[in-house]
């Protein structure tokens, strides 16, 4: 059974690791010949056993669990001391920001997000770990951009708010900070295992002239250099991140276009299923580990 | 606009401390194109300027070379607790404001 085991894992693994054009074949074959060669290889085999060895071929990691590491760990003295240090953190100008907003109610028929919520502190401590999620209304995965949208259209009476608007920044980096030291916690069940395994197939698929996908960067070759640049693991942790180079706080999807540009590949709109699906797999690849939130980061 | 005026926790009398000013402005250079190929138009606060109780004690005149949302830092010492206020202008007019109340801890004399 060990044997038949690591079979899997091996095979599943090398579509995945190195012939990335060949993973959805390999990956078909390994889900294929798993009952044969567990009927073959042991008896005894029962249904749960395959069951887990199923889960493995779409849950496999590249990276351990225990060598999972924050953007924060590669980044330079200087920018962490930027990052920790709450007084010198530029983002934190969006942050306060984003406190006025969540305690102003701009008309009657219109409650500001504290009438509802509370003390963002307490009641939105550990709510940005868990996204991105199932609208449990519309059935639709939902990122906390989507979410603050949606609250504002259903209960505050109000239009929605640009995705990379100040407004947007300013409420979601002071939601996320509310879960500052806490692991990420994102779930993969039966509602969201579709945008999962879309998400997954995305971040293994080559894209753009360039041709590479995110893993060959972001698993393969993370801890070396790009040009002067150390290659994170691509965590999503400290979003949404200041980074010197767009002078201002941004969102995770700003982020991934900017990969995408990278690479030369077609860059999904802010806000996209793809994007979406994406971010569901990112979360998930970042959660079970030592990973913590720490947004509001700083990024070169 | 949000400004930030950050000074330690506990103020001693006559003793120099540090007061950190961190403003959120863009600092547009007017050397910039937009998406669509067009010059950004000039936008930097060229004045600043820092009283504390009516009496200015720091002034700076910023230009193109400052980094968007600027963070400026100063030493000064009390001897009497009060209002430290900021002001500032930028190119489109404008002014921005912050208002941090100091008080000292500590023997009086």
């Amino acid at each position: 059974m060990i044997y038949s085991l690591n079979f899997i894992c091996i095979c599943a693994r090398c579509g995945v690791v190195s012939q990335i054009r060949n993973y959805k074949i390999r990956l078909l074959i390994a889900v294929l010949t798993l009952p044969l060669v567990c009927a073959v290889g042991v008896a005894s085999a029962n249904a749960a056993d395959i069951n887990q060895s199923e889960q493995s071929v779409e849950f496999a990691r590249v990276i351990p669990p225990e060598q999972l590491r924050s953007g924060f760990t590669f980044i330079s003295d200087d920018l962490r001391y930027l990052q920790t240090n709450d007084d010198l953190n530029p983002a934190f100008l969006w942050v306060i920001q984003g406190e006025t907003l969540w305690k102003q109610a701009s008309s009657k028929d219109s409650p500001s997000c504290q009438s509802c919520h509370g003390e963002s502190n307490q009641s939105m401590r550990g709510v940005s770990t868990k996204y991105p999620l199932i609208d449990k209304k519309s059935g639709e995965l939902v990122n906390l951009e989507a979410r603050v949208n949606l609250c504002r259209t259903r209960y505050q009476h109000m239009n929605p708010l640009n995705l990379e608007s100040e407004e947007m920044l300013g409420i979601t980096s002071y939601v996320a900070s509310a879960s500052r030291g806490l692991p990420l916690n994102v779930r993969v069940d039966d509602q969201n295992k579709a945008h999962f395994l879309r998400g997954r197939s995305l971040y293994y698929t080559r894209m753009g002239q360039i041709n590479l996908a995110c893993t060959h960067c972001h698993e393969q070759n993370w801890s070396k250099k790009l040009q002067g640049e150390t290659i994170s693991q691509g965590h999503i942790n400290d979003y949404p991140v200041y980074r010197l180079e767009w002078q201002r706080l941004g969102s995770l999807h700003r982020r991934i276009r900017a990969c995408l540009s990278g690479v030369r590949a077609y860059m999904f709109p802010l806000g996209s299923k793809e994007l979406l699906d994406l971010e569901l797999f990112l979360g998930w690849r970042s959660s079970d580990s030592k990973i913590v939130v720490e947004s509001p980061g700083v990024r070169r | 606009m949000v400004a930030r005026i950050i000074v330690p926790a506990e103020l001693k009398r006559d003793t120099p401390f540090e007061v950190r000013i961190l403003i959120q402005h863009p600092m547009e250079t007017g050397f910039r194109l937009d998406m669509m190929g067009t010059l950004i138009p000039k936008n930097v606060i060229h004045k600043l300027t820092v009283t504390f109780n009516s009496d200015t004690v720091f002034q700076a005149s910023l230009g193109t070379g400052i980094s968007a949302n600027p963070s400026l830092q100063f030493w000064m010492k009390l001897s009497q607790p009060g209002l430290l206020k900021l002001f500032w202008e930028d190119d489109l007019g404008v002014i921005g404001e912050a208002v941090k109340s100091l008080e000292i801890k500590g023997p009086q004399n």
